[in-house]
């Protein structure tokens, strides 16, 4: 039996108990345990030490360039959907120290930074998520996937996910995933069209569904690792009857209804058939290229390296630090950025991220979360762009 | 020694808070005392050692005659000359005279307005002389000037980078003031490199180090327009500390006309 079949074993219940067990389990496994918490006007990963400090209550109600808190009507933990930061802020941090120099005599010795690997358990991981982590998985090389195109791949495409990040694939090792169903989608989120979510289809742990209404507030467990059947020994659980997973079907439902916005199908040709277009221009009158969507966008990987040096020229540092496609420097070679327009600057993030990403890493780029939608300044919403294009081609094809 | 790279500081229209910042280098004072030889720098020590001088920072907008031909006779003595701050790089706040007659302005706050010899403008350094390189800010970070510094003995390119706030903020893992909180903010259109000062601390950015290598103000108004913000306060946001710089201009313009 494959543990990463989802349903191949049984399921549980917990109650709100077992979820602060299974939190302070994780953390006595030596786990550090991060979950969602109210931060600055936000719902954010942060350390939790057990359910009082979930964001028990709360909603985030979320539209292009608008995030607002509000209080929901019942006690749910998890009635939140994806906030500004995304795991790769712990996967592939924002700032990574790749070596350092010492001068001696004549030569230099180089180090790499011995930093311990940290232990993470992910809680509260959506199914978008799951798909992001999954393509960061492929970006950098630790599950290559064979271009799906029949394109031959040019030279950066055969290179594309095929060389391991060390440090990466050294974090992801550690980490525990605890995933959630989303009972209840924003209004920005677009996994159904991509094919995400809202339910988690495997690549956890353990999977919960929050069971909330009626008197009572449990969750229902989905095991899909070795770790996570371990963890749910350890807590106290009932086996989940039909009525609990009807429950969590319903769950499913209920966010699947409430996508609001879908992709358009086809958009990898689309956008592929589309380089020139006047809604290029027309979206460069709007976007301020300040790179937010690609900050927070969970897949986006880019970064740029820096060195620096102390006064005397004896010391130097390396460091990976995330960019943005938005920015001149990134793609400046000898003579110059090659895209000083901001046209070519949006149409070169979303047609990688929708199109060109197949060829180079055997699957879309977005995972539809929403995240670029909601945190632009602008509320720029790249299933619109998108549909602009395809609405402009005539009557469907 | 006689070999070390010597180091002049200069003031013009300003309000030395950007000289400042080099004393502020408290750690690293010592260490760039060994490393080059400061021959100009009144704010701190009155010694001055003759020009030319391999780095001049400089300090303050143009605003008079005299000032114009300064600034010429510094660019004539040093090899590698740096604006530091809003005023040298933007004409800083007291650019605001650029967008009244100055006339006026001087009858209106000096008792004896025969006193005052000025120019009609507050202009940047480099609208008077080729500049090698520029530090923004109102006031510099401490820690761009040290990287300027460091960068410049060990013959490497500074990193300063010239595109918006809000990576920085994505980086240091701040929550967006403007989209969690609806606070109208010109990060988007301002250069980063601050260290997240504003933002960091739940305020809007207020533009202090002008603008991005691209920014579309236009845009940026538009969502300032749509979260509340009145017509004239619009053109005030982009008339502060970097009033004089070229897209916060044209923007203050067309809102302050409109
Ligand atoms: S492109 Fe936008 S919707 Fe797609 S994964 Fe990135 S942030 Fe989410
Ligand atoms: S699409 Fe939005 S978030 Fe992305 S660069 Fe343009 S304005 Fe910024
Ligand atoms: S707070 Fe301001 S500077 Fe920071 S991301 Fe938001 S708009 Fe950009």
């Amino acid at each position: 039996m494959d543990p990463n079949e989802p349903g191949a074993l049984p399921s549980a219940v917990i109650d709100r108990d077992g979820l602060d067990a299974l939190i302070a389990t994780l953390a006595a496994r030596g786990y550090q345990v991060l979950g969602p918490r109210l931060e600055a006007g936000a719902i954010v990963q942060g350390p939790v030490g057990g359910i009082d400090d979930l964001p028990e209550g709360w909603l985030d109600v979320q539209d292009g360039g608008s995030y607002r808190l509000e209080r929901g009507a019942g006690s749910a933990l998890f009635a939140h959907v994806v906030g500004p930061h995304s795991w790769k802020r712990w996967l592939y941090p924002p700032k990574q120290a790749l070596w350092r120099a010492e001068r001696r005599d004549g030569g230099f010795t180089v180090t790499a930074p011995d930093e311990a690997v940290p232990r993470y358990a992910f809680l509260g991981v959506r199914a978008c998520e799951l798909a992001a982590i999954a393509i960061q998985d492929r970006v950098f090389g630790l599950d290559a996937a064979p271009p799906v195109t029949d394109d031959p791949p040019t030279d950066g495409a055969a290179a594309g996910g095929t060389f391991l990040d060390p440090g990466y694939a050294a974090r992801r090792a550690e980490v525990a995933l605890i995933a959630v169903n989303c009972g209840r989608a924003a209004s920005t989120c677009f996994c159904v069209s991509m094919d995400t979510g809202p339910r988690a289809t495997g690549g956890y742990d353990l999977a919960l569904t929050e069971l909330i209404g009626d008197g009572r507030h449990e969750f229902l467990v989905e095991v899909a690792s070795e770790l996570g059947a371990e963890l749910l020994g350890t807590l106290a659980h009932r086996p989940a009857e039909t009525a609990d997973i009807k429950a969590a079907e319903a769950a499913t439902r209920r966010a699947t209804a409430q996508n609001r916005r879908a992709m358009v199908p086809g958009v990898a040709e689309l956008l592929e058939a589309n380089r020139e277009h006047r809604r290029w221009d027309e979206v460069a009158q709007r976007c301020l290229a300040c790179g937010n969507c690609t900050m927070v966008c969970p897949t986006c990987f880019c970064t740029t390296v820096e060195d620096t040096t102390d006064l005397t020229g004896r010391h130097a540092e390396r460091w990976r630090v995330w960019d943005s496609c938005y920015s001149l420097e990134f793609s400046y070679i000898h003579g110059g950025p090659v895209r000083t327009e901001t046209s070519a600057r949006y149409r070169h993030w979303i047609t990688h991220k929708l199109s060109a990403w197949h060829q180079q890493f055997g699957s879309s780029g977005c995972t539809g979360c929403g995240r670029c939608i909601t945190w632009c300044p602008v509320g720029i919403d790249i299933t619109e762009e998108a549909r602009a294009i395809r609405d402009s081609q005539g009557p469907a094809r | 020694m006689a070999t070390k790279p010597t180091l002049a500081v200069w003031k013009f229209a300003s309000c030395d808070g950007c000289q400042l910042s080099l004393l502020d280098l408290e750690d690293h004072l010592l260490a760039i005392a060994d490393t080059v030889q400061i021959a100009y720098f009144l704010e701190a020590t009155r010694a001055v050692i003759e020009g030319p001088y391999d780095v001049s920072l400089v300090e303050g907008s143009i605003t008079t005659a005299n000032d114009v031909d300064r600034i010429k006779r510094i660019r004539k003595q040093s090899r590698f000359l740096v604006a530091i701050g809003a005023c040298a790089t933007g004409g800083g706040i007291q650019a605001v005279k650029n967008f009244r007659k100055v006339d006026d302005l001087i009858g209106a706050v000096y008792a004896r307005p025969d006193f005052v010899d000025t120019l009609s403008t507050s202009t940047a350094i480099k609208d008077h002389v080729p500049v090698d390189f520029e530090l923004r800010g109102c006031p510099i970070d401490r820690g761009q000037l040290f990287e300027l510094l460091n960068a410049l003995l060990n013959n490497r390119k500074p990193l300063v980078p010239t595109f918006s706030q809000c990576v920085e903020c994505k980086r240091a893992g701040t929550v967006c003031v403007m989209v969690a909180h609806g606070t109208p903010c010109l990060g988007p259109v301002t250069q980063a490199g601050c260290g997240n000062l504003c933002p960091g601390h739940d305020r809007a950015c207020y533009g202090c180090f002008g603008p991005t290598e691209t920014p579309n103000t236009a845009a940026m108004a538009r969502r300032m327009a749509a979260l509340g913000v009145a017509t004239r306060d619009v053109a005030l946001a982009f008339r502060s500390f970097n009033a004089n710089a070229d897209a916060f201009r044209s923007e203050g313009d067309r809102h302050e006309r409109a």
